[in-house]
Parts: structure tokens; C-alpha cells; sequence
């Protein structure tokens, strides 16, 4: 498929549910969450992203492809074959559902990358490098296939329709995962390719975004310097790579990821304390163009962490709270009230602060 | 043969409305007009640099250009004519003040800014923060923390970055060129602005040394000025390799420019020519180039970020990623409409290439070696209003510079002589009684409202765009379309072409 679309602007909800000591429920919760916000989808785009449903895999690289034609996959699994070890490939379970149509082969595959392939003279290759690598080259290079997810032990399912149909469509009430996120997306127009739909991933991170990126085209070329090819065209696959770069490849906590990614202004560092002030001002300096500029609302997870953030002046809403050891998140309070209705505590995240919610240690 | 070329102006003077005062006399610099019961204009001396236009309280003045017309001839211009009887009669280069004038396509007016509708909002510059600061400076790939007793830290030292609270600058004239009143103007104008001005290659008068932390002092290929003291006093110090006006060439500033003060300044003998070589002769090479950039940082210890200014030509991308690799900090680029004192007409009209291509050209390629985050790009030539500021940033510049539209700002109206030291409004002159008619307040009060009126209007371009930070814009071509460009272009400027 021919993927040099238009960028597309899009509004959106989403939502989000943590148990931070590692207890497994299923997707029903995430379904009910998204879907009392209904109106701020309009069918042409709905996703979750699934922590801990694969744990009979959990070491293994979690696959899920979308394809186009027989072609693709052929291709791929060609390429699959020739740079990993497949434990398992299968089709993705689905069940019919009225509303969606036309869906692409679905199919997901478990991997484990060949010891030998990581040590290219005379450097040592690592193994993230190498899959990131390898997704990359799929979206970019083969032709009608699409890496939806690439994480251990979790995955993305996502495609155009409501996101209660997708949820429907893919059977989420059968896998039960510690963290969901979930999105129902309101673009402006749509190519009808399931790609672009929400959670983007790489490895195991995913997000789900609520807003336009403003700066989308100084953060794709910045990125790109790094060697992430933003195939897609749409904001929220920029928000996934820097968020890979700036946390795994240059080790910054999350708390200070955030804080790239929407930075506090000028006059604020002004006031910090000299310790600070330096930290943020060299921040700014070296990481502008990882500034996500423009209305947002993310959630972005991987296997430890959920993290909700607003753009830095709050063009768009978000809510987290808490019920012992689970955790929410959400566009609208009422998506959060659905699913518990007798929460400890609830708030309205501020612009440009971090909510970090992580799994306990140990669990 | 000189006598036989018809005058380019006319002066036209409505002898109902003069009043005989002789301010036309006295403001004239080209002396055009002389007094025998009325005043007489000699029309062919008149350059059109409207001073006795601005200063006749009776508006009795008009300049017309001379209607009288060559048989039309779309290949030999009238211009092309008169140059060539020029030389015929004199034998030697002409020359010419200012940037390149001719008809070249200008690609600043083939490109546009977008704005938010609907899907993302627009951001109100009265009501939210609206940021234009701009850092100067090689960065690192990434910043490296450390956490101690739960506190963040930073653990990278940062190379050294200069602060600027708008991202635009003034762009390098010498003293000798301009006068001091000029570079006093600059300097106070640069100080208030929170932004730098930079001394060309005319050494730093000692009335500026209370300025040096808003001063880029050049190091040129004649030296002059140069010294400990010099360096000492600047945030920036360049080399000036090229101008965008002059590609290729030195620089000479007649004798009659260099007075007493500028000789001191210049650290040259009075009424001698100040001729710049053509290239630095220690260096013929990168390597070379290494080593002064590296001889700089020494003799100012690792504390002032080193800029490298460049013309913009063919091969402007290698060149600038040869630069970076050798240790600077900066990179000025200057296109072929930048301004000059003095130039050969030939070289300024027909050398260099646009700094919008140029800007597209270097950033990509910086980009694609990976190494755009080692260093800034200042961006010069033909910057005639912020909607120019804005393009050039989104294009990939981190700050322009601005020659050219802040002389205009002093009075310059760009009548190209600056070369005859006879600038009528007291610039690019050292004759004292000229000098005197530029105060050096005023003139600094011009320069700070037309860099905060670009700076406001900057802020209105970011919010329509719904950004709050200028870095946003910085490389965002993505904000740009071209219009009546074709495929090459529009590759090479890396923008869309409007529609799409
Ligand atoms: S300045 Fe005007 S009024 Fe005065 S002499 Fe000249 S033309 Fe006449
Ligand atoms: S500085 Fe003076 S001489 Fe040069 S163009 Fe401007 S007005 Fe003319």
C-alpha cells in the first residue's frame, strides 16, 4: 500500500488502567472506558495496547503484523525467518463484527533473536537496537506489512471502527493484562489503513494521543537524525520514537523525559535553583526539537510504567485516579467513574506534569 | 566618455515652493547642488539617497529617474550600456555599495507559513507565553544525568551557548565602513535587545569594550585589530572566511576612509588602504581552518563559542559540514543579496547563490551526518522582514542576520554608495561632518523598535502556527509551502508545494 498519505489531523479520546502490583483483569474494563466516550471517536479509528497477556511467552519478542495482501506476508515471514528464531506464528483471533470491515490479515508472531546476531564485528549489537532495527525495515522497506507491536509479553490491536468494535472484533474479554490503554480516534479524514490508528508501539512502549503535534515537523526530521523513519505520517508515531530515544537510548529518567517533551518555559527555569536551572536550560538547549508543541494528551506505557502527560499550557483534557492498587486515566472523568465508581482519589493532571504511575517492585 | 552618460536621476525642483534655505546644499553628501541665486542640481551627481527630500521643510524636492529612455532593448539593458561606456572611459572594476540588486528569483516570496484551523488551536501571544529565546552554541547529542539522593543532576558540561532573547542579530560592519556612531548605535541597540552585534573585520573601538558581551568580534584575513584585548572583549569570536556580496574576494577600504581613529582601531598607519586578502593565508585548507578555530579557543580559553562565516556558494553544503567537523560552534551563512561597504559590481551581481537554498541545503545535510545538533546556524542575506525571519527558521536557521534592514532603520534608504564614503546620512561615511548627523541614540532607539516589532510579529507568526516555542519552528518545513516553484526546487527546500 502506498504510504506517502497526508498527514491527518485528529481529535480523540483516551483511556487508561494500571494494577501496579501486577494483577491481571480483562479487556471488559477498557471496552466500558472507551466507549462512554463514544463521541469523541467517529469510527475511523480505535486501539488498545495489552501488558502481561502473552505470559507463556514472556520472553519472547510479541509480534503483531497487519498486512495487505498474501504478498506481505509471504515477504515478511521470509524476513522473520531469516533474522529471528519464530517459536510460534498464528493467525490473530477475531471474531465478525457488523461494523468492521475489510480488516487486513492479522497475524502475530513470537521471536527470539539469534544469539550469533548480535555480535557484528567488531562492536556488539543490542538486542533492542537489533528489533527496533528490524521493525523499522519492515514498515519501511516491505511491501502491504505493518508492525503493530513489537513488545515482550504485550501487545497492540487497533484498526478503524469504534473502539468498543475493535475491542469486540479482537476478542479483547478473552486476554487478561495488568495494563490497558486504549483509543478512539476522530481524524479529519482517513486512507482507511488500520496503520494509522492508535497505540503506536516500539518494543514495548506504546501511546495513545489525544491532540496535534504542532512541531510534528521538526520532531520527525529530529528523530530521523537518530535513524526512526516516521513512515506513518501521523504525530503520534514521533511521541513513541522519542520517547524510545530520549528514555532508552540516552537513559533519561521518565519524570525528565517529560519534561523534554513538554518543557517548562524559560521564565519558570528562570526561578529554579541554580541546580536545577542548569539541568533545564541544557535540557531546552540540546532537546528543542523534541519539544512536542501543540494540544496533547498522551499515555504512554511499557511493561513498568503508565505515564499520562498534557502539552505544557493544557490544550486538552486529562484525569487520573486511583482505587487501591489501580490506576486511571482518562480524557473525560465520567470514562474513569464508568468503570469505578468509588475511587480513593481523583485529579486533574496540570500541563506539563508528569502523572507516573510504575509497577511495584517485584511483581 | 563619462561626460556623455546621461544622468540616471533627475532632481526635479519646484522653484514656486523653495524657500531658499540651502538645507539641500548643506545635506547633500554627493554634492549635487550648488547656490547661484537659487539652488541648481547637478543631476548626474545625484544618487538618490533622498536626504534633501526628507530635509527641505518645503517639500519642494522630487527625484525622478531620468525618463529619458535608450531605444528599449530587452538584452542590452540600459544598465549593461551604461557600465560599459563607464569602463570604455575609465578602464578599471566598478564599483558598488549594498547587496545584489539585479532581478534573480527571491525565494523567500515563493514560500508561505501555515496556521492552525479547527484541528489544533492557535495560540494567543497577548495571553500565553510566547518564546523566541534562542541559544547559540554546539550542543551534544544528548545530555547525560546523574541522580543523587533522589535528585536529578546534570552530569554533561555543555559547551559554551550564547543567549539570545530573539533570534535575530546584527549581521558584521566594520568601523571604517560605518562609522562609530553607527557601531555605538549597534552595540547599545544589541545590549537593549538582549542579542549581539558583531565588528566585521574593522577591529572593536574602544568606546565599545563596555558592550563585549553582546559583541561578536571578527577575526578576517587582514588581522585588523586583532589582538588579546580584542578577543577578550566579545561573547563570539568569528572568522570571516566569505561574504555573501563578495564570494571569493577581500576587502579594501579606501585610504580616505581610514582617519586617525579607524587607523588606531585597525592598528593600520592613517590614510593607507585597508586591503583584506582574498583567502586567510594560513588557510589553504580544512585543516587549516582547524587550527585557527582551535588557536582561538586557546587564546580564549574554552569560554566563547567560535563562529565561521561563509558566502553561500555551489558547494555551500560540504563546505558548512566541513566547518562543523573542524570544531565551530557557529555557522554564518551569508546569501547573495547580503550588503557590502565596497564591491566589485560584477562579482556582487553574479556570485553566490540564494541563502534560502543554501539554508535547506546545509541544514540537510548537517542532518543527515548526523551532526545538525553540533552547531548553530546563523543565516544572513536579504532579510527584509520577520515574515523573512520566520521562513529562514523553518527552513533550519537558528537565528538571521540582519545588515542591510538595520542600516534602514538608521536612515540608510539604500542608495548603494556607500563605497564613495559620502553617505549622506552619516552611515557609511568617516567624513566628520557627516558622521555628526547620525545620533548615535536615535539610531540605537531605531534598531530596538524594529527588532521588537519583528520579534512581536514573530510571536503572531508562532501563535497562528500554535506554537509557543520558536525552537518548534526551527527546521519545521513542514509549516512551509511553496508556491510557482517546480519539483528541483521544492526538493531542495525540502517543503511541499502549496495545495498539498
Ligand atoms: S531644501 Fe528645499 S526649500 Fe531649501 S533650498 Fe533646497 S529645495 Fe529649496
Ligand atoms: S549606508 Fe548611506 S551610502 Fe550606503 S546605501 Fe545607505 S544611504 Fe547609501
Amino acid at each position: 500500500m502506498d504510504r506517502t498519505f497526508e498527514r491527518i489531523p485528529s481529535g480523540c479520546a483516551i483511556s487508561g488502567i494500571m494494577n501496579v502490583a501486577g494483577q491481571r483483569i480483562s479487556g471488559e474494563k477498557i471496552i466500558a472506558s472507551i466507549s462512554l466516550m463514544h463521541d469523541r471517536s467517529n469510527g475511523l479509528g480505535g486501539g488498545f495496547a495489552a501488558y502481561g497477556i502473552y505470559p507463556e511467552f514472556a520472553d519472547h519478542y510479541a509480534f503483531h503484523l497487519m498486512y495487505q495482501s498474501e504478498r506481505g506476508r509471504t515477504l515478511t515471514e521470509e524476513f522473520l525467518n531469516k533474522h529471528f528464531i519464530i517459536e510460534r506464528g498464528e493467525p490473530i483471533p477475531t471474531r465478525p463484527v457488523a461494523t468492521i470491515t475489510d480488516p487486513p490479515l492479522l497475524w502475530r508472531y513470537f521471536l527470539k533473536v539469534p544469539e550469533e546476531r548480535l555480535y557484528k564485528n567488531p562492536e556488539p549489537v543490542d538486542e533492542r537496537d537489533y528489533v527496533v532495527e528490524k521493525v523499522m525495515y519492515i514498515n519501511d522497506n516491505i511491501p502491504d506489512s505493518y508492525v503493530a507491536s513489537s513488545g515482550k509479553n504485550m501487545g497492540a490491536f487497533k484498526g478503524v471502527g469504534y473502539p468498543e468494535d475493535i475491542g469486540r472484533f479482537f476478542r479483547l474479554e478473552e486476554y487478561e493484562g495488568y495494563l490497558w490503554t486504549a483509543h478512539g480516534r476522530f481524524p479529519t479524514n482517513t486512507p482507511g489503513w488500520w496503520g494509522g490508528a492508535h497505540p503506536f508501539t516500539l518494543l514495548d512502549w506504546s501511546v495513545v494521543h489525544n491532540g496535534e503535534i504542532s512541531s510534528y515537523g521538526i520532531n520527525k526530521r529530529y528523530l530521523e537524525m537518530f535513524g526512526y523513519k516516521c513512515t506513518l505520517m501521523t504525530d503520534t508515531e514521533v511521541v513513541a520514537y522519542a520517547v524510545d530515544l530520549l528514555h532508552r537510548r540516552h537513559d533519561l529518567p521518565l519524570e525528565i523525559v517529560a519534561k523534554v517533551l513538554a518543557a517548562p518555559f524559560w521564565k519558570d527555569i528562570e526561578k529554579m535553583d541554580e541546580e536545577d536551572r542548569k539541568l533545564y536550560t541544557a535540557l531546552r538547549q540540546v532537546y528543542g526539537s523534541s519539544l512536542l508543541n501543540g494540544p496533547f494528551s498522551i499515555i504512554v506505557a511499557n511493561s513498568k510504567v503508565m505515564m499520562g502527560l498534557n502539552d505544557r499550557i493544557k490544550l486538552r483534557p486529562m484525569v487520573w485516579g486511583r482505587r487501591g492498587d489501580f490506576y486511571y486515566m482518562a480524557s473525560e472523568e465520567s470514562a474513569i467513574y464508568e468503570i469505578e465508581p468509588a475511587l480513593d482519589e481523583v485529579h486533574v493532571s496540570k500541563g506539563g506534569e508528569p502523572v507516573i504511575v510504575r509497577l511495584k517492585e517485584g511483581e | 566618455m563619462a561626460n556623455l552618460i546621461p544622468p540616471r536621476f533627475k532632481v526635479v525642483i519646484d522653484y514656486e515652493k523653495c524657500r531658499k534655505c540651502k538645507r539641500c546644499v548643506i545635506n547633500c553628501g554627493f554634492g549635487v547642488y550648488s547656490f547661484a541665486d537659487r539652488v541648481i542640481p547637478d543631476h548626474k551627481k545625484c544618487v538618490s539617497c533622498q536626504r534633501c527630500v526628507a530635509f527641505c521643510p518645503e517639500e519642494a524636492i522630487t527625484i525622478i529617474e531620468n525618463p529619458n529612455v535608450f531605444r528599449p532593448n530587452s538584452y542590452w539593458t540600459m544598465e549593461d550600456r551604461i557600465n560599459i561606456m563607464k569602463q570604455a572611459g575609465s578602464s578599471g572594476m566598478l564599483l558598488t555599495g549594498m547587496g545584489n540588486d539585479r532581478p534573480y528569483k527571491n525565494y523567500f516570496d515563493h514560500l508561505l507559513i501555515d496556521a492552525c484551523q479547527v484541528t489544533n488551536p492557535s495560540i494567543d501571544p497577548l495571553r500565553e507565553p510566547m518564546e523566541l529565546t534562542t541559544y547559540l552554541g554546539k550542543k551534544p547529542d544528548a545530555v547525560t544525568v546523574k541522580v543523587e539522593n533522589g535528585k536529578v543532576k546534570l552530569d554533561t558540561r555543555i559547551a559554551p551557548q550564547i543567549k539570545l532573547d530573539t533570534p535575530i542579530i546584527f549581521s558584521p560592519m566594520s568601523y571604517g565602513s560605518i562609522s562609530l556612531n553607527a557601531h555605538k548605535a549597534l552595540a547599545r541597540a544589541a545590549k537593549e535587545c538582549g542579542i549581539l552585534m558583531n565588528t566585521g573585520e574593522g577591529g572593536l573601538h574602544k568606546d565599545l569594550y563596555p558592550y563585549k558581551d553582546w559583541i561578536i568580534v571578527q577575526v578576517a584575513s587582514g588581522r585588523f585589530g586583532v589582538n588579546q584585548e580584542y578577543l577578550d572583549h566579545s561573547a563570539v569570536v568569528e572568522i570571516k572566511i566569505g561574504q555573501g556580496a563578495k564570494p571569493g574576494i577581500g576587502g579594501h577600504l579606501p585610504g580616505e576612509k581610514v582617519n586617525r581613529e579607524v587607523s588606531e582601531t585597525r592598528m593600520i598607519p592613517e590614510g593607507t588602504d585597508a586591503l583584506s586578502p582574498a583567502p586567510h593565508h594560513d588557510i589553504y585548507s580544512i585543516e587549516d581552518l582547524a587550527q585557527l578555530i582551535y588557536a582561538l579557543k586557546e587564546a580564549t580559553n574554552y569560554e566563547k563559542p567560535v563562529s565561521v562565516k561563509i558566502a553561500a556558494v555551489h558547494n555551500v553544503a560540504a563546505i558548512a559540514s566541513g566547518i562543523a567537523r573542524a570544531g565551530a560552534d557557529i555557522i554564518y551563512i551569508d546569501g547573495f543579496r547580503g550588503g557590502t561597504g565596497a564591491a566589485p559590481t560584477i562579482i556582487r551581481d553574479h556570485i553566490g547563490i540564494p541563502i534560502e537554498l543554501a539554508i535547506a541545503a546545509v541544514d540537510d545535510r548537517l542532518r543527515a551526518e548526523g551532526i545538525r545538533n553540533s552547531v548553530s546556524i546563523v543565516a544572513a542575506g536579504g532579510i527584509r522582514h520577520s515574515g523573512d525571519v520566520a521562513k529562514a527558521i523553518a527552513l533550519g536557521a537558528d537565528a538571521v542576520a540582519i545588515g542591510t534592514a538595520a542600516l534602514i532603520a538608521m536612515g540608510c534608504h539604500v542608495c548603494q554608495m556607500c563605497h564613495t564614503g559620502n553617505c549622506s546620512w552619516g552611515i557609511a561615511t568617516q567624513r566628520p561632518e557627516l558622521t555628526q548627523r547620525l545620533d548615535p541614540d536615535w539610531a540605537a532607539q531605531q534598531l530596538i523598535n524594529l527588532v521588537k516589532s519583528w520579534s512581536l510579529e514573530l510571536k503572531e507568526i508562532l501563535g497562528a502556527l500554535g506554537l509557543n516555542a520558536i525552537e518548534s519552528l526551527r527546521g519545521s518545513r513542514e509549516r512551509l509551502r511553496g508556491i510557482g516553484l517546480n519539483d528541483t526546487e521544492l526538493a531542495i527546500l525540502g517543503v511541499k508545494h502549496a495545495g498539498r
